[in-house]
């Protein structure tokens, strides 16, 4: 039976001449894990390589034994992303679209696909939003939107890069909230050290290395020291 | 289309959107072939009843009609000089009547709705080498885009006003077309990242 782990093993990131990641070794087994570190520390295209958005310029990186260079679909469909700025993900016009685009592509009876988004919107606060312009949305309510349209194929995985930097104190807490219900395992890059707390291991990068990996507190404080 | 559907119980809403869209494109084909007072005056009459019909809220569905008023202006002055003041009216009827029944099909339709049909109309394209699913997809981005890109143009004037960069045509157009293919990149992402290309 394959292992449940995300192995990055030896990888190396280059866009250009400009390496952004080198030699990087880690395996996440937990359920849940954080990334954080400066701006341009390497954090988000770590958290791009692990659902193949971006390849290894050197390195192999899997998912659950698939390998994102060879198994790029399985493993998209095996790990969801959700960006920064959810203007930018939401790609249907209208919620329940969106939250359904992803089911249909997946070719799922229709019926399951509506029970599916009916569900997902009662437990993401959107009721009543169903036929709403995803454009009209607050921005706490497109990043809700976001997050529920990446779960509604089941991923097993949730990869979030800084999902609350642009969210108010309120919406952050709420997003936070949710992910904690969430039975996926996460792999969460952010700024906001507060949501780390309870989490089960982070990793510290800095200047394209992995410099620490450890648990939160020990990690968050490592970060501290690197910015002053 | 940019969310416009205003969800309500009416025969209206319950109808098949491609008999929704056939009869749009008939009511075309008389309003314009046909023409004339009277053809333009029932027209008028039975789109009110149609607004009443789908129960569209009246300010509702004269806020469809504001943002075209000044091309019926602007084409019903020129033919009130050219042809005279019946011509002129029937022209601005003729619009009106178009714009509203238009607007009254997006009133009463999902977008889902219509994309479903726009890809079941592709279909025997497919020989062709065209795929139902990206011409809906297609679509679908093409009505998201929309209010994207107007948000960027805002931005980008809101920054031009700010730093008193005056009237200058290149600080517009060039922040916003930069702004554009790079949120046109992080668009191409999010598909990948959900498996559009897979």
């Amino acid at each position: 039976m394959t292992q449940a782990e995300i192995a990055v093993d030896r990888v190396t990131h280059r866009y250009g001449d400009r390496t952004v990641l080198e030699e990087v070794t880690v395996r996440l087994t937990e359920h849940r894990v954080g990334v954080i570190g400066a701006n341009g520390s390497g954090k988000s295209t770590f958290a791009r390589l692990l659902n193949g958005l971006v390849l290894p310029s050197a390195g192999t990186v899997t998912v659950d034994g698939l390998d994102t260079r060879r198994d790029g679909k399985a493993v998209r469909r095996k790990v969801g992303f959700i960006f920064t700025d959810p203007d930018a993900q939401i790609v249907m016009p209208t919620v329940a679209e969106d939250i359904a685009f992803g089911m249909r592509r997946l070719k799922l009876p229709e019926e399951q696909v509506r029970q599916r988004v009916a569900e997902l919107i009662a437990r993401f606060g959107l009721s009543g939003l169903e036929d709403h312009p995803a454009h009209l949305l607050s921005g706490g309510q497109k990043q809700l939107l976001a997050l529920a349209a990446v779960l509604a194929p089941e991923p097993d995985i949730l990869v979030c890069d800084e999902p609350t930097t642009l969210l108010d104190l309120r919406n952050t807490r709420r997003f936070s909230a949710l992910l904690e219900t969430l039975e996926q395992r996460v792999v969460l890059v952010t700024h906001h050290l507060e949501l780390l707390e309870n989490f089960d291991r982070v990793l510290v990068f800095d200047e394209g290395r992995l410099i620490e990996d450890t648990k939160p507190a020990v990690a968050v404080a490592t970060y501290r020291k690197l910015m002053t | 289309m940019i969310g416009l559907y205003h969800p309500a119980d009416s025969p209206l809403h319950r109808a098949p959107v491609g008999l929704k869209l056939a009869v749009l494109l008939g009511a075309m084909v008389v309003l314009f072939g046909v023409g004339g007072p009277v053809v333009v005056t029932v027209a008028l009459v039975v789109t009110v009843v149609a607004y009443a019909v789908a129960k569209i809220p009246w300010r509702l569905g004269l806020a469809q009609l504001r943002p075209v008023l000044w091309v019926i202006g602007v084409a019903a002055g020129f033919h009130l000089f050219t042809s005279g003041p019946q011509h002129a009216a029937v022209v601005a009827g003729q619009l009106l009547v178009a714009v509203a029944l238009a607007a009254l099909l997006t009133l009463t339709t999902r977008v889902s709705a219509m994309l479903r049909v726009f890809e079941t109309a592709a279909r025997p394209f497919r020989p062709l080498g065209v795929d139902p699913a990206r011409v809906a997809l297609l679509l679908a981005l093409t009505i998201r885009c929309v209010p994207l890109l107007i948000n960027i143009l805002g931005t980008v004037r809101e920054a031009r006003q700010a730093r008193g960069v005056g009237r200058n045509p290149l600080a517009l157009v060039t922040p916003a077309v930069v702004r554009a293919l790079r949120t046109a990149d992080e668009l191409g992402e999010a598909l990948a990242a959900r498996g559009v290309d897979d």
